[in-house]
């Protein structure tokens, strides 16, 4: 008899323990799900942009998921890297710096991009030439729709990037 | 029952507010061999009661929103609020000087020896009340949402990319958004406003209450019972306060020194300038109480991952001071070895603070890695010492 009141009672005090922690799972799910990025935030998902608006040599900074994408018209000149050149003469990457997040700055003069944070290089094909930057800088996702780029979407033109890279 | 009337007495019968009272000051009582550097912990507290009372005062004109943030800040506080900048002044050297006390608590704490046994559970508050105070300063920074608000969320949140596996979307959760923006700026002013303020509250409760149950140590590492305390010590109320009053009384003309003629330090000029999402400013550099940590996390140039794990390291490693040094000896002034290491550990923080500022160049950038060493050389010191102090001890007492 006595066994079978605390058997009782330690089936009480599971049930409620599991019941209550099923209330508290519920809560911190719901709690974490409120911090996700906002549905208009999610659907700024793409950015179109006409290459041919560059000059050769000039660089063009657009706003992709409100991070910045640099669009560089190459020149003869310019470093040359056929895994990481689109549409034959543009370097598109994304102008975040590969160590902290930094906006490295185009130095015109040299070729180069200069991160002030903590003076990582990249040269004109976003590769990481000095500094503490571990990689190159991104290729953001892209489709090419003749001279437009879409970023965002993975076309096969970036599928192809990405499998030689 | 006695008829003494008296409205302590009507009130003690219902809260007992004599005992707590008993407990928490007229009877606690404090070794008599203690010198000024036990009365920061209440100045902490001091400095904490300045910033909720100009927290409160900021709150009812700044605005959490990413369009308007940065102009309730400027120009409504500071320029057409009347005395609104003498509260923001008053709130931003509070939370840079809160450090400065803070810093000097530890330190006491670690010379005189007061994490060692029984003092653990007070150890471990303490740390935890220094990372909420660290997070509420973090997310107070983003707050004015200034270039350098903006860029130092921006590359802290970024640190947390590199954790396996979840990081990226971690990132992103952080934020609410693939940058640092508005969802970033509003739920920091939640958290730096009510969630961490309530939070450091309680755990200081829970600190302080350590403090009573273990009783303070003292400069020669002595242990006490509370009898020979009353007989030997001074009872916290009101014989220590009084003496605390005039340490507060002169903390406060430096203080207010500060906030009337000196307040640029806890204002960085990049900052007036509004966030900008696309131009990083030259170069980003946390609040000064962060720049050792900081030179850590940049002192291992060559390698991105140790740095970061170096990072997190020299921020959470003090808490294992009890564990790391099992000396039988308490305090550092009857400890020879560990004496010169602490010295060289503080030179070394302070090294390690003024390199976080320079650009991280040639000769600088070594000097930042060497500096790194030191700090946990210091930490990888203390078993050591530890084993050598028991060895003479034991000899001694043999
Ligand atoms: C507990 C310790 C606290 C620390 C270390 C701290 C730290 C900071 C820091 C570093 C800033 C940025 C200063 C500036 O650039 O002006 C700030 C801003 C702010 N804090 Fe706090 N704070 C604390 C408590 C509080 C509390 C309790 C409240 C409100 C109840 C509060 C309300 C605010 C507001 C509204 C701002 C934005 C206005 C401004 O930047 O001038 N703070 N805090
Ligand atoms: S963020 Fe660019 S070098 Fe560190």
């Amino acid at each position: 008899m006595a066994d079978d009141k605390m058997s009782r009672r330690d089936f009480l005090l599971y049930a409620m323990g599991g019941w209550a922690a099923v209330g508290v799972a519920g809560v911190l799910y719901a709690m974490y799900k409120t911090w996700e990025p906002l549905p208009d935030v999610k659907a700024q998902a793409t950015t179109k942009f006409d290459l041919s608006k560059v000059k050769p040599g000039q660089l063009k900074v657009i706003s992709w998921r409100g991070k910045p994408v640099f669009i560089l018209h190459k020149t003869p000149d310019m470093k040359k890297c056929d895994n990481r050149t689109i549409a034959g003469e543009y370097t598109v990457v994304l102008g975040i710096c590969t160590h902290l997040g930094c906006i490295p700055n185009w130095e015109a003069d040299k070729k180069i991009w200069h991160c002030p944070c903590h003076g990582g290089e990249y040269n004109a094909c976003g590769v990481n030439i000095f500094g503490p930057p571990p990689r190159p800088l991104e290729i953001p996702p892209f489709k090419l729709e003749g001279k437009t780029i879409v970023i965002g979407e993975e076309g096969p033109e970036y599928k192809k990037l990405m499998g030689q890279a | 029952m006695e008829k003494k009337g008296g409205f302590i007495e009507w009130l003690d019968r219902r809260l007992a507010i004599t005992a707590v009272w008993r407990i928490m000051m007229s009877e606690y009582y404090l070794p008599k061999n203690i010198n000024f550097l036990w009365s920061f912990g209440v100045l902490t507290m001091l400095v904490f009661a300045i910033l909720v009372v100009s927290g409160i005062f900021l709150l009812m004109y700044y605005k959490p929103d990413a369009k308007l943030a940065f102009d309730s800040v400027n120009k409504t506080i500071m320029m057409d609020v009347a005395f609104g900048w003498v509260f923001r002044h008053t709130h931003a050297v509070a939370a840079s000087i809160m450090f400065l006390v803070l810093y000097i608590h530890i330190a006491r704490g670690m010379y005189y020896g007061s994490y060692k046994a029984p003092r653990e559970v007070v150890w471990i508050t303490g740390f935890l009340l220094f990372v909420l105070m660290s997070a509420t300063a973090f997310t107070g920074y983003l707050l004015p949402w200034g270039q350098m608000s903006y860029w130092a969320a921006q590359t802290i949140t970024t640190l947390f990319e590199k954790i396996p596996f979840i990081g990226p979307d971690l990132v992103i959760w952080i934020r609410g958004n693939y940058i640092v923006a508005d969802a970033t700026l509003t739920r920091f002013f939640a958290l730096h406003v009510v969630f961490l303020p309530l939070l450091l509250i309680v755990v200081t409760a829970i600190h302080l209450y350590a403090v009573r149950i273990v009783g303070s140590n003292n400069e020669d590492g002595i242990p006490m019972t509370k009898e020979e305390k009353k007989v030997k010590g001074i009872p916290f109320w009101p014989v220590f306060m009084a003496k605390e009053y005039f340490v507060m009384s002169v903390f406060l003309l430096f203080f207010f020194y500060l906030v009337f003629f000196n307040y640029d330090f806890a204002m960085d000029p990049i900052n007036f300038q509004p966030a900008n999402i696309l131009q990083t400013p030259p170069h980003i550099y946390p609040e000064w109480y962060f720049l050792a940590y900081y030179e850590v996390l940049r002192g291992f140039f060559f390698s991105q991952n140790l740095g970061l794990i170096a990072f997190v390291a020299s921020m959470f490693i003090i808490l294992f001071m009890p564990w790391l040094d099992k000396s039988p000896i308490v305090s550092g002034k009857h400890r020879p070895l560990y004496k010169i290491a602490f010295w060289v550990f503080i030179l070394d923080f302070l090294f390690l603070t003024i390199l976080g500022k320079l650009p991280p160049t040639g000769l600088f950038a070594w000097l930042g890695f060497v500096g790194s060493i030191v700090f946990f050389l210091f930490f990888a010191a203390l078993p050591i010492i530890s084993k050598i102090e028991k060895s003479q001890v034991e000899r001694a007492g043999r």
